[in-house]
């Protein structure tokens, strides 16, 4: 055995770190699948399956767009809000017809990324305050618009949030549909180069020519629309418009899952597949933990647990 | 202080002190000490205004019974705001003080059946032992602020959660014991918790601008290679701020609980960002180094006074609020940057 002889005594531990970062969480959701098909009754069952994607949808999208913003070395801790207000404008707009009002929601996302881009590109706020500012006021305003819960009754939103194609529901091929396009451009495109680059070193990125601030309030922007789109996904879901509560915490869900699926806060890099698979983790986790009657008080200390491991494994790659 | 002090040490205190103050000394020119002013000071001002133009509106704000409770309601919010400056100024960020702060109120209340001894020392222990946790994960680890604090921000609200079965389960204080008189008690004409606050932010503001602590706290800020050059005791300082915000958050929650009778465990949800805002407001830079534990006490009135005021037009919905504190934070950040980035031009 004269190689293991060569290889340091402990498992080298900056390779397993790095084995953690890149596949930990494919791991960890392999094994929470293993662990359920064997102990939880009914797990393996096509409409669990269905249940947990739909109930999963959501959060991908808005951690697709947190990525991005994380990728510049940001952050944005609006997305929450933004979801509210796209459930107020759906429902006050939803009159006109359902095409009208996602135009309309898509302008008022807009225009809610265009400012936190402002701040952060322009003005030079910490991305996390320039954001916090929103976050506080962005439910106000959702909330001025439509101060309650209202139950809508459309048809054609009602279908966009339990309809299916071939069997798999629309929420799930627009959120797999919104993750390969994130993924192209962050991939193929120039401005996912740009954006990478930004994230890596702004400095350099801006004595290196690039449209730093653009490429910024573009991040900004994208990051508002598909939460956004979350938003408007989750209302017609629920057939209801709830301002108070839909969103809540959202900002952290999309957080956790872009950390632990391996990107850095530190920006420069963007894993998607991973971010997808960080999502689908923590949601495994929790359905895992509720399906066998544990409070869910162990769900939360259970995310800070897996939170801190991958952040632990993240720890010396990417910058700093 | 000690006569022994060194020149070098004298020298890096006066740099420290300077940087602090919004570097004076280097070429102060007159606009560059007006806008160090405005940094300072802005909060203030536009506390006085809007309180000035509150009390001459509305007949009900400036009543004794109106001002005395929104000081004691601004106490709990402002002790954890104490400890967010110091974490902030060392360019650190404490997501987990929410949760702490609902922690420690249930463990005090529960507590309280023990004593009044257990029921301030328990949270506070409890809390700074999550503290240290996440000052080692910090410091130690070097893993970033942002994270750490916020997997300490699910744990101890799932902590809390499970010491109150899921939330069902509300601990009482008993009535007419010591703890129950410091929370709802008065001494001259002002509530207890008023006075504690008012106590631990005279301490505050001499720790950080007298100690040799509070040196540290600029300097890691400032900057932390330049600060560990100079001999500072980088991990030390971030673990101890880390520790003095969570024992801060717990006692905050302890004296609520005291205040309420209760360990109310809804509460908290939110207070990291209103803590945050009011620091920012209060002229504390989120990039460290500089900083006021002044400024967070007027940032926490200002939040109240906004509060107070929509509540008192009885019309506007209380939505409103949060649209204006958030436009309000804006403003200021845009602010404080451009009064940043001047100060580093000139």
């Amino acid at each position: 055995m004269a190689e293991a002889a060569i290889r340091p005594a402990a498992l080298d531990r900056a390779r397993v770190l790095q084995w953690m970062q890149t596949y930990g969480v494919y791991a960890g959701v392999a094994v929470l699948l293993v662990v359920n098909v064997a102990v939880t009754p009914h797990f393996l069952s096509a409409e669990n399956f269905r249940t947990q994607a739909v109930q999963v949808a959501p959060v991908i999208i808005v951690a697709l767009g947190m990525a991005l913003a994380i990728g510049t070395e940001g952050i944005d801790l609006s997305v929450g809000a933004v979801m509210a207000l796209a459930a107020s404008v759906t429902a006050l707009y939803l009159g006109y017809g359902l095409v009208p009002a996602l135009l309309t929601v898509a302008v008022f996302a807009a225009v809610v990324g265009l400012a936190n881009g402002a701040l952060v590109a322009w003005v030079g706020v910490q991305p996390i305050v320039a954001t916090l500012a929103l976050m506080v006021g962005g439910r106000g305003i959702a909330l001025v618009l439509l101060p309650q819960l209202k139950d809508l009754h459309n048809p054609a939103l009602a279908s966009l949030g339990s309809g299916d194609v071939l069997g798999v529901p629309y929420l799930i091929v627009i959120a797999a549909a919104l993750a390969l396009l994130v993924a192209f451009v962050i991939r193929r495109t120039t401005f996912g180069r740009q954006l990478l680059a930004i994230g890596d070193n702004r400095a350099a990125a801006k004595l290196a020519g690039l449209p730093v601030r653009r490429v910024l309030m573009l991040v900004y922007v994208a990051c508002a629309l598909l939460a956004a789109v979350a938003g408007v996904l989750a209302t017609a879901r629920l057939q209801a418009s709830d301002p108070t509560s839909l969103g809540n915490l959202m900002e952290l869900s999309a957080i956790t899952a872009v950390v632990v699926g391996g990107t850095p806060l530190s920006g420069g890099r963007v894993n998607i597949a991973g971010t997808v698979a960080g999502a689908v983790l923590i949601q495994l986790l929790t359905a895992t933990l509720i399906k066998h009657d544990l409070p869910p008080s162990w769900t939360q200390i259970a995310q800070a647990i897996v939170i801190v491991l991958a952040v632990y494994a993240a720890r010396g790659r990417g910058k700093r | 202080m000690t006569a022994t002090r060194t020149e070098t040490e004298e020298a890096v205190a006066r740099t420290e002190k300077e940087l602090a103050d919004g570097a004076e000394s280097v070429g102060s020119s007159r606009s560059e000490r007006l806008s160090a002013l405005v940094q300072q000071h802005g909060a203030l001002a536009v506390l006085v205004i809007v309180s000035a133009v509150a009390s001459l509106s509305f007949d009900s704000f400036a009543t004794g019974d109106n001002l005395s409770n929104m000081a004691t309601s601004s106490a709990f919010l402002a002790v954890v705001a104490l400890g967010m400056t110091f974490v902030i100024i060392t360019g650190g960020i404490d997501l987990s003080v929410g949760s702490l702060f609902a922690l420690g109120g249930v463990l005090a209340a529960w507590g309280s059946q023990y004593g009044t001894l257990v029921a301030l020392l328990l949270p506070m222990a409890v809390c700074g032992l999550i503290g240290v946790v996440n000052g080692l994960l910090i410091a130690r680890s070097r893993l970033a602020p942002f994270i750490v604090t916020l997997a300490a921000m699910l744990g101890a609200r799932g902590l809390m959660l499970s010491l109150t079965d899921e939330g069902a389960n509300t601990y009482l204080v008993a009535k007419g014991s010591f703890l129950a008189e410091l929370g709802q008690g008065t001494t001259l004409g002002l509530g207890n918790p008023v006075w504690i606050t008012l106590l631990l932010f005279v301490a505050g503001a001499v720790v950080l601008r007298r100690s040799r602590f509070g040196q540290h706290v600029y300097a890691v800020g400032g900057n932390e290679d330049a600060a560990a050059l100079m001999g500072a005791p980088v991990a030390r300082t971030k673990i101890i701020v880390y520790t003095l915000s969570g024992v801060l958050a717990g006692l905050a929650g302890a004296l609520n609980a005291a205040w309420l009778a209760s360990g109310v465990t809804i509460l908290g949800n939110g207070m990291e960002l209103e803590a945050i805002s009011a620091v920012v407001i209060g002229g504390t830079l989120l990039t460290g180094g500089l900083g006021y534990v002044s400024g967070s006490l007027v940032g926490v009135l200002l939040l109240k006074v906004i509060q107070n005021v929509i509540n008192q037009i009885g019309s506007l919905d209380s939505s409103y609020q949060q649209v204006v504190s958030g436009a309000f934070l804006a403003v200021v950040v845009i602010a404080q940057t451009w009064l940043g980035r001047r100060r580093q031009l000139l």
